[in-house]
């Protein structure tokens, strides 16, 4: 079975999910290799199916934007003619996957929601224009890279044989050009994380500046907090937070908006959730034309209620 | 004097309803077209930095003849020249060739420095960017929230999901920025009257010695196969809020097994 080489994001050691969800996906194509720049937990890359692990130690992988990753990898394809490289859809993997690309000959797909695998053949989901439309693409040239959204498969745990390899590569001076010089890790909110979350509950302007409520229905619900951009630009949270074209796309099983319009923009993030709420005053607000249930009423009333009853009911 | 090449693609309007051609190419004729508003922010940081110092900002495009609006409104904001390469060979590029035309335009070009914006509002696959700046063998600090130009230095901000970071490079640049970096300027009346007056130049693929067979739709390295319209989500129920609207969506939350 020939290798699918899958790009492995993991945090102190920590793998993610959407990682996960790549070495899921790999095993329909073949035999996955995880790729890992620093540290990833190897007994939870072989847990989810990888039969090798090629790791990177160089500090240049971590000091320096993309280059020297996308000059790793693109070596390493080269070398095992692989079926399949999957990376995760994040700025970073994308920028990675977009160069090794093109240092290989190969095709590129970004934001790929699905992936489906038929014989040799790969074809993609992606969601376009504000999630209006879908299309389905496929590779036509070298080995695909693909970039995958998170949450496009539920990752499901396989035995794999989990043989680390350690790769000496040598990082050219020409990646080495735009340096990390400070990095400042954002505390942890404790809540699940935005774009991987299965529940979300978003404001916006209409919060007037208060994330209380929407705080407390998301941690009623175990959700993440998202934020329209107008919450983000007022500097009420994060852009971490922000959800729509400039920030995260999210696809959760429920996407809560209160106090949000439903501009295109912000649609463009959350269009694709299974189930869409939405809380606002106004009853012509564009975004009801989207939800599954709706509230015509002030979220500062109707949040605490739905919050205080969801407490109540889980006793 | 710093010299900065903003790129800048022309998209069909984002709130207008954009489809497909037969082709499965973005449909450019009958949805109208205006420069990308995430392209704004880059022509601004560009201007930010010219006007702080000593320098000139050149608008790139790279499109059809109407794409020639984009550039236009760039030259209203504050741009002092303009380069926009058409040719019908570049018609369905994809990502790859779309780097190539504008790294050898922006090769053709005096300059120091290259901006973008972070993604378009069309394809919005984020990575012509880097892609060009891996052609031309350049650093490229990519989603800058802030950007700093001092000397030949170029300092950015990043704000990212994990961390923040600033992130340095040296020499010739390519930067992309997020709409982060602030509000971009409206032209002014000044400004769209001196537009009329600045110079466009029109470029082909010969111009830029680039042959057809590295470029369009046929060479692409990726197809579309099909495009589909989303199906339109069913009526929904919207209730009033009469007292009891937090009890009815936690009813209705519960009927579908989220509580
Ligand atoms: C290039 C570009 C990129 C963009 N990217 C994004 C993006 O990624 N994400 C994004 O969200 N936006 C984005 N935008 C901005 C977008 O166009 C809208 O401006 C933004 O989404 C509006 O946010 P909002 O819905 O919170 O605010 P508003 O549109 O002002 O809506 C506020 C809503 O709150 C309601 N309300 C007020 N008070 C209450 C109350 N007490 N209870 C209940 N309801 C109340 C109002 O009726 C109103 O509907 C982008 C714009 C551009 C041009």
């Amino acid at each position: 079975m020939s290798e699918v080489l899958v790009l492995i994001d993991a945090v102190d050691g920590k793998v993610s999910k959407p990682s996960l969800e790549l070495l899921t996906i790999a095993r329909a194509i073949g035999a996955p290799s995880a790729v890992v720049f620093g540290d990833a937990d190897t007994a939870t890359l072989s847990g989810y199916g990888a039969e090798k692990i090629y790791t990177y130690a160089d500090q240049a992988f971590q000091d320096f934007l993309v280059a020297p990753k996308a000059e790793a990898l693109a070596a390493l394809i080269a070398e095992k003619s692989p079926a399949a490289v999957l990376v995760p859809s994040s700025a970073e993997g994308k920028e990675i996957a977009a160069r090794a690309a093109l240092k290989s000959g190969s095709g590129l797909i970004t934001d790929a929601v699905e992936v489906a695998v038929d014989g040799g053949n790969i074809t993609t989901t992606q969601s376009v224009f504000a999630g209006s439309y879908t299309v389905a693409a496929k590779v036509t040239k070298g080995a695909p890279v693909i970039a995958v959204k998170p949450n496009s498969v539920a990752p499901v745990e396989a035995a794999g044989a989990g043989a680390v390899e350690a790769v000496s590569f040598e990082v050219s001076d020409a990646a080495k050009g735009a340096k990390i010089v400070t990095s400042e890790p954002k505390a942890a909110s404790g809540r699940p994380e935005l774009a991987e979350a299965a529940i979300v509950v978003s404001g916006g302007r209409g919060t007037g500046g208060d994330f209380s409520e929407v705080e407390g229905l998301a941690d009623a619900l175990g959700a993440a907090v998202g934020a329209s951009r107008a919450a983000v630009d007022s500097g009420w949270i994060s852009h971490t937070f922000q959800v729509g074209q400039t920030g995260k796309t999210v696809s959760p099983q429920l996407y809560i908006a209160a106090g949000i319009s439903g501009a295109i923009q912000h649609r463009a993030g959350m269009q694709t959730s299974k189930t869409i709420v939405a809380i606002n005053k106004d009853e012509e607000a564009p975004l009801f034309e989207l939800v599954d249930f709706g509230v015509v009423g002030d979220l500062k009333t109707v949040l605490p209620q739905a919050t205080v009853e969801i407490n109540k009911r889980k006793g | 004097m710093t010299k900065i090449v903003v790129a800048v693609k022309y998209v069909p309007d984002a709130t207008a309803d954009r489809t497909f051609e037969s082709d499965n190419t973005v449909d450019r004729e009958n949805v109208d077209g205006l420069l990308s508003e995430l392209d704004e922010y880059a022509v601004e940081q560009a201007l930010q930095v010219v006007e702080a110092g000593d320098g000139e900002v050149t608008v790139l495009t790279v499109g059809p003849d109407d794409a020639a609006d984009a550039v236009r409104k760039a030259l209203q904001m504050g741009a002092d020249a303009g380069v926009h390469v058409v040719d019908d060979a570049i018609a369905g590029s994809d990502a790859f060739a779309t780097s190539l035309v504008l790294a050898k335009a922006i090769e053709k070009l005096d300059y120091d420095l290259v901006f973008f914006g972070m993604a378009s509002t069309d394809a919005g696959m984020g990575v012509v960017p880097t892609l060009v700046a891996e052609r031309l063998g350049l650093p490229a600090v990519t989603y800058a929230s802030e950007v700093t130009v001092n000397g030949d230095t170029v300092s950015i901000r990043r704000d990212g999901d994990a961390a923040s970071q600033t992130i340095e490079a040296t020499g010739k640049v390519v930067v992309s920025v997020t709409d982060q970096t602030g509000e971009a300027r409206y032209p002014s009346f000044k400004g769209i009257m001196a537009a009329k007056k600045k110079n466009v130049d029109e470029w082909s693929l010969a111009d830029l010695g680039i042959d057809a067979s590295e470029v369009g739709l046929d060479n692409a390295w990726t197809g579309v196969e099909s495009n589909s319209p989303r199906p339109p989500r069913a009526a929904g129920e919207i209730v009033t809020d009469e007292g009891d609207g937090g009890l009815k969506l936690v009813e209705f939350l519960a009927g579908k097994k989220f509580v």
